[in-house]
């Protein structure tokens, strides 16, 4: 039976005496004794015996209600994000449960911990396509870091300990625990105690000294070392190392999307964004720099292009907690391995003073061109049309560059990743490598939740914000402050610009004809407002942020704006277009 | 780079599901699985998958690093036909009345080193372990003469340099 077979390391209980409890009541239980008082979900009927216990427990254990489960996965995502905790999400078995593998699968590819809970119809049934029966631990392993099945009461305590210990240990990653209905009535003597290992599973490799030292060697004879960082810094709470080791040998840092705001975007040696559609100087200067220390980050396909042109003349470096990441896309002369924080820790010691600034001005000078042929235009734009540069920007100056900011995917994301300004860690949330849309609104929920005394805006484009809409009823029902910016060009943007540079303008079923948001906004009792012309973005937007309230603000951006620079599918990080 | 044959070796808990989570690493880079074979390992609880591809050696080494991420996998090792020694089991269903009528049928027996298991009025088995060409070969000398059922394991595999599974074990309850 599995259970002998989990060999999980157990500490001594915490509690010696057991009590006699039904398993849905224990699962409360479990959630409190690893300090979760705060979860997402929508309730039905194999999951029932758990919401009863939350209806007994809600002093203890706040639950908020989705309108969809998949606005469930998507705020605790948002909540694991901003905290740095496991987000926790619960629904029903059959349809519930199908609707959270978006989130589940958003969260895997991201490394977001996250936990989810799924009824199961009962045991006796499981196989029989009884009433709202799904295998949902066939549909979720590929997109899980784990899964199981508890058809009994006593399993509970070992299963809900390891789910924690794995979710957020090593990578993060999203573990779903689907609990059949009789083991939610079953009554058990419950103890509890906190897993602490797994002898098949080790999550966090002791870096390797003689590694460390290589890498110093080669950091610090490198002429022209360039750092990208990504959301391993983040996870592996390295911000600090990070600022060190790059303030220490003086080397530009570039950032992946999951790695913005794990560094001052204003700290001078931060010299912006990697990948399609991110700066200028860090995409062509990947392929001129000598040594390329990549730190918590995974070569995704949208941060290196062609990977047969991408940074062959460099000595590779990379720092990552994952074994399965190394040598996956781009081959490592030096793969350390481990925590980011324990190996810059090792690391910094070993590193010499240094300052490279011919390198260093070579990215000011790429961002000179950059910013006349592109950020010119985006952030201070002379035409008519509003452009979402300057909704950003407005943003960063309302805020003082404070805010938490949560955005969709599409044009919207990759403008805002580029121009918002961080002061602070884990303030940028987004769908990176899934490119989840409808992910922004419910991911905002579940980021104020976890930021109560920060500003969190969510930035979403208007296809995106669609896919979630319903989830203004949570943020009305909850009177979670929230700011939502919808930057409507009325088309689903990033494909439209692929179309029209691509495809000969072919606008396939890019064109929205779109409800008035507005009116919607205060059909769920939001404050609401629209704007279409320059003189009234800032006012409306310092209103916004200064609401106590949520509030729902439409910017009309001009239509048929692109991106830039982009790197063309397929192609070289060296052939990065501005225009 | 060259497709060539690989064994991966998976040593893992033996719990529900796993054997879906393996499987779906070769789905998901739609690699064909030629043979797997799941039984009990030399440490008590832990069962050994053993699963033949054919595909690149770089493939092989990121399906290897993929397998052992999966929460439930102790260790996973891959190895060329070269580094292993390998065996597969066939078993081949034949009319009696063969033995009688074809004088080749013995001939085939006792060249291919199989065994008879049974033999029934009706039918006899015969038992073949060795290299697939082996089991191959038997199966085409036999097919002339009608086989009524034939079955061949997956692959079942030692290697000849050491496994170290059961210290990696031993360090996990010691540390």
């Amino acid at each position: 039976m599995s259970m002998q077979t989990l060999k999980e390391k157990k500490p001594e209980p915490q509690n010696e005496t057991s009590i006699r409890i039904s398993g849905a009541e224990a699962i409360i239980h479990c959630l409190l004794a690893e300090d979760v008082n705060l979860i997402y979900g929508y309730p039905g009927g194999a999951i029932m015996p758990v919401y009863d216990e939350l209806y007994k427990f809600q002093d203890k254990l706040h639950h908020v209600l989705t309108r969809h489960e998949q606005g469930a996965t998507h705020a605790a995502q948002g909540f694991a994000r901003v905290t740095g905790n496991v987000g926790v999400a619960i629904a029903t078995s059959g349809p519930g449960a199908t609707n959270l593998v978006t989130g589940l699968a958003d969260a895997q590819i991201d490394s977001t911990p996250m936990i989810c809970i799924t009824g199961q119809v009962p045991r006796h049934l499981l196989g029989s396509d009884a009433f709202q029966e799904t295998d949902i631990i066939g549909i979720s392993t590929p997109v899980t870091k784990w899964n199981y099945q508890i058809t009994k009461a006593a399993e509970i305590p070992e299963i809900m300990a390891k789910a924690f210990y794995i979710a957020k240990s090593g990578r993060p990653g999203p573990v779903l625990i689907d609990i059949t209905k009789n083991a939610q009535f079953e009554e058990f003597d419950f103890s509890y105690s906190r897993c602490i290992g797994v002898r098949s599973y080790k999550p966090s490799p002791k870096p390797d000294t003689a590694k460390i030292e290589s890498a110093a060697e080669l950091i610090n004879n490198a002429k022209r070392p360039y750092i990208v960082f990504g959301h391993g810094v983040i996870l592996g709470k390295a911000e600090n190392q990070l600022q060190t080791l790059v303030e220490k040998a003086g080397i530009p840092s570039a950032w992946t999307i999951l790695g913005l705001s794990a560094m001052d975007t204003d700290h001078p040696l931060n010299v912006g964004m990697v990948g399609m559609h991110g700066n200028y100087g860090p995409n062509v200067l990947t392929n001129e720099c000598d040594v390329l220390i990549a730190i918590g980050m995974r070569f995704d396909d949208r941060v290196t292009g062609n990977l047969d042109t991408y940074a062959k003349q460099a000595k590779v470096i990379h720092f990552e907690i994952d074994p399965a990441e190394i040598d996956k896309n781009v081959k490592a002369d030096i793969a350390v391995l481990g925590n980011a924080q324990e190996s810059l820790d090792l690391l910094l010691p070993l590193i010499k003073e240094n300052k490279h600034e011919a390198w260093h001005n070579k990215f000011k000078k790429c961002y000179e061109e950059e910013y006349n042929a592109v950020i010119k235009n985006d952030l201070y734009p002379t035409k008519e049309g509003l452009t979402m540069g300057e909704v950003i920007e407005e943003i960063n100056l309302a805020s003082e560059n404070k805010a938490v900011i949560v955005t969709d995917v599409g044009q919207h994301q990759m403008i805002a990743c580029r121009y918002a300004k961080f002061k602070q860690t884990k303030s940028n949330i987004t769908s990176g490598g899934l490119g989840t849309m409808g992910f922004a609104l419910p991911a905002a929920i579940g980021a104020k939740m976890g930021a109560m005394d920060r500003e969190v805006v969510a930035i979403i484009g208007d296809g995106g914000y669609q896919m979630t809409i319903q989830e203004l009823a949570t943020i009305f029902q909850n009177k979670t402050p929230v700011k939502i910016v919808v930057l409507n060009n009325g088309h689903l943007g990033m494909v439209r610009q692929w179309q029209e540079l691509f495809f000969e303008s072919r606008y396939a079923s890019t064109v929205m004809t779109n409800p008035d948001f507005v009116k919607i906004a205060e059909g769920y009792r939001i404050e609401a407002k629209r704007v279409k012309e320059r003189k009234d973005l800032k006012p409306t937007i310092q209103e916004m942020m200064a609401s106590k309230e949520p509030y729902f603000l439409e910017v009309c951006v001009e239509n048929e704006d692109n991106v830039f620079p982009m790197i063309p599918s397929g192609a070289s990080v060296s052939d990065i277009r501005l225009k | 780079m060259e497709k060539k044959w690989f064994t991966i070796s998976v040593y893992a808990e033996n719990n529900v599901g796993l054997l879906n989570r393996i499987s779906g690493i070769f789905l998901k880079r739609h690699i064909n699985i030629e043979s797997l074979n799941v039984s009990k390992s030399e440490i008590e609880q832990v069962s050994k998958f053993t699963i033949v591809i054919n595909t690149t050696e770089d493939w092989t080494r990121k399906i290897v690093a993929q397998i052992e991420k999966q929460i439930e996998v102790i260790k996973a090792f891959y190895h060329t036909d070269e580094e292993t020694i390998y065996q597969e089991s066939a078993l081949f269903k034949i009319a009696s009345h063969l033995l009688f009528d074809e004088p080749q049928i013995q001939n085939i027996i006792s060249e291919s080193k199989s065994k008879i298991v049974t033999v029934s009025r009706e039918y006899f088995v015969l038992a073949k372990t060795g290299r697939r060409h082996e089991i191959d070969e038997m199966h085409d000398n036999l097919e002339p003469y009608g086989i009524m059922q034939f079955v061949r394991s997956g692959r079942i595999t030692v290697s000849k340099a050491e496994m170290p599974i059961t210290t990696l074990i031993n360090e996990f309850y010691q540390s």
